[in-house]
């Protein structure tokens, strides 16, 4: 009777399992199979056509816009403030009052971002719809991202580097970039790159403040649509999946390769010696 | 004995390095600060926005969440269909996802070959990192076909579709937290227990699971935040329609939905009333992660 329970369950494992890994082979080979016929150079270099037959270079653009944007913003302020709570803070109120609003953060849904967006930046800032809003909502988004990866990298530097640094007579500050900085980076760089995977696959707060211009952006302050909102688009306006899944594929293939990125990045930095 | 002119340099220069500490240090506290002010400048806005219609206009707040009519050009908003419609779907997400999710987990810490597992689940995190809107693509392309032709509806864009998207995107996440929770459970208990002549499977299911359950209770809230919050996926397949779901084959349209389809040409009450609903769907995700705190935090003990 044991024995007949334990193989139950072991098949039930072995079934969830296999649940799981179909159903996102499944989505991927849907996407790569529906969309691969319209990928070429043209489509990924040409121009945005309304008429249909273009090219999505515009978005891709737009896309880069943002990533470079929110990340310019987001990782020198959320390096130093990671580095503030783990090097510099006493522990207490300020610190929890801190990691509470971080860890907030973390748990708003995009949406939620988007009306503060559409708010707070196209409204009150009047900065209008434009890639500019979007990318300082994003930054928002990704800041809690990069401040908890940071914090996970400088905890790993060992303590006996920075009382080696300070033994030698180097300052707080000089041990800081010289020393633990330096150590923690590789952790640094794999969280700026996630942050990268996560501003590409945002779509509704960037929706609601970038909004919808279907054309190559005149500058920061024009709106303009990323590849996520365009492949949103194109199937709720025209049904036009297979577009949409070759849009999917330049995405798929953009977060495959920060992936590796990342992991390229951390395994190298890591051999290296300081 | 130094030369006085020296020692007058090396006090300059160290005060100077005592200036510089002092300011970065504070430049570091503004930094740590930005997420706090971040946090009250979108708790601040969205209220302030959502508020008005309530505080300003007379509106009434029990109306507005128990009212099932949703008209703005009449004057008209409830948004009790979407709330019922939000907690449906997020149900239904967990009530699929969860399972297969632990049990894919469970599957490979415990019981997968170290070389499949080392494919899968590396594989099974990427697929947390896909941008949300392949998910409603796969949806509408695939899922609302098959409802529409299988069950015979009229229209499969439903309920029923917007579980089953949910349940799918939440599977990656849940997977890779409870995976990493599970495979965090020392040896020594697995050891113990088949010492005491428990079976394998019986050791991972009565022993393992029960030790990884925080892990695994913060995996199904990060699953359940994702599944909450998701917006443009759900438009996808979700119909839209404004009626109380009685079924699961009724077209619905959860909060999150009603917000991103109107926000673009709402003003007036109309936008803060949008807003309010991002009040609602705010306090939503506040209760649930509360309520599985208390959970875990009990079933912990």
């Amino acid at each position: 009777m044991r024995k007949f329970k334990d193989n139950l369950l072991l098949g039930l494992l072995w079934f969830g399992a296999f649940l799981t890994v179909a159903i996102l082979l499944i989505i991927v080979g849907y996407i790569f199979y529906k969309g691969i016929g319209l990928i070429n150079l043209d489509f990924i270099f040409g121009d945005y056509s309304p008429v249909g037959g273009g090219g999505i270079w515009p978005m891709i653009i737009t896309t880069i816009y943002t990533i470079v944007i929110s990340l310019v913003i987001a990782t020198p302020v959320g390096i130093l403030a990671a580095v503030y709570l783990q090097e510099y803070a006493k522990q207490g109120k300020l610190v929890r009052m801190i990691r509470f609003a971080t860890e907030s953060l973390t748990g708003i849904p995009s949406i939620i971002y988007g009306l503060f967006g559409a708010v707070f930046f196209v409204t009150t800032l009047a900065m209008g719809m434009s890639i500019i809003s979007a990318s300082l909502t994003l930054t928002i988004i990704v800041l809690p991202v990069i401040i908890r990866t940071t914090e996970e990298a400088l905890k790993t530097v060992p303590a006996s580097y920075r009382e080696g640094s300070l033994a030698l007579g180097s300052t707080k500050l000089q041990t800081l970039y010289k020393v633990i900085l330096p150590s923690a980076m590789p952790g640094i760089l794999s969280g700026i790159i996630l942050s990268m995977g996560r501003i590409i696959g945002e779509s509704a707060a960037i929706f609601l403040t970038a909004g919808t211009v279907a054309a190559m952006p005149e500058g920061i302050f024009s709106s303009a649509r990323t590849l996520t909102v365009h492949s949103y688009l194109v199937t709720q306006e025209s049904g036009d999946i297979e577009l949409a899944a070759a849009i999917g594929i330049v995405l798929i293939v953009m977060i495959l390769a920060l992936n590796f990125a990342a992991t390229f990045i951390s395994k190298k930095l890591n051999k290296a010696d300081y | 004995m130094p030369n006085p002119s020296e020692v007058k340099q090396t006090n300059k220069s160290n005060r100077l390095k005592y200036i510089m500490e002092f300011i970065s240090e504070k430049l570091f506290l503004i930094c740590a600060l930005i997420s706090v002010l971040s946090l009250f400048l979108i708790i601040g806005f969205v209220f302030f926005k959502g508020s008005n219609p309530f505080i300003a206009d007379g509106y009434s707040f029990i109306d507005f969440i128990f009212g099932s009519d949703w008209i703005p050009s009449e004057d008209k908003y409830g948004i009790f269909p979407m709330i019922v419609a939000s907690i449906y779907a997020t149900i239904g997400a967990l009530v699929i996802g969860v399972p297969i999710g632990l049990l894919t987990a469970i599957f490979l810490s415990e019981i997968a070959p170290k070389p499949i597992a080392k494919i899968i689940s590396p594989a099974v995190q990427l697929l947390a990192g896909i941008p949300s809107v392949l998910y409603g693509v796969f949806g509408l392309a695939i899922i609302v076909p098959f409802l529409q032709n299988n069950l015979g509806l009229v229209k499969g864009q439903s309920l029923i579709a917007v579980i089953l998207v949910l349940a799918i995107m939440m599977l990656p996440t849940i997977v890779t937290v409870a995976e990493t929770a599970i495979r965090a459970v020392p040896k020594t208990y697995r050891e113990g227990s088949l010492a005491l002549g428990a079976s394998p499977i019986g050791t991972i299911f009565k022993v393992v699971v029960p030790a990884a359950k925080s892990g695994i209770m913060a995996a199904i809230v990060l699953g359940l935040g994702r599944a909450i919050g998701e917006t443009m996926a759900v438009i996808l397949v979700a119909g839209n329609s404004l009626i109380i779901p009685t079924s699961l084959t009724d077209s619905v349209r959860p909060l999150t939905t009603n917000i991103a389809l109107e926000m673009g040409y709402a003003y007036g009450t109309h936008q803060e009333m949008l807003f309010a609903t991002g009040i609602v769907l705010f306090s939503f995700i506040l209760i649930l992660n509360f309520v599985l705190a208390k959970i875990s935090s009990k079933g912990g003990k």
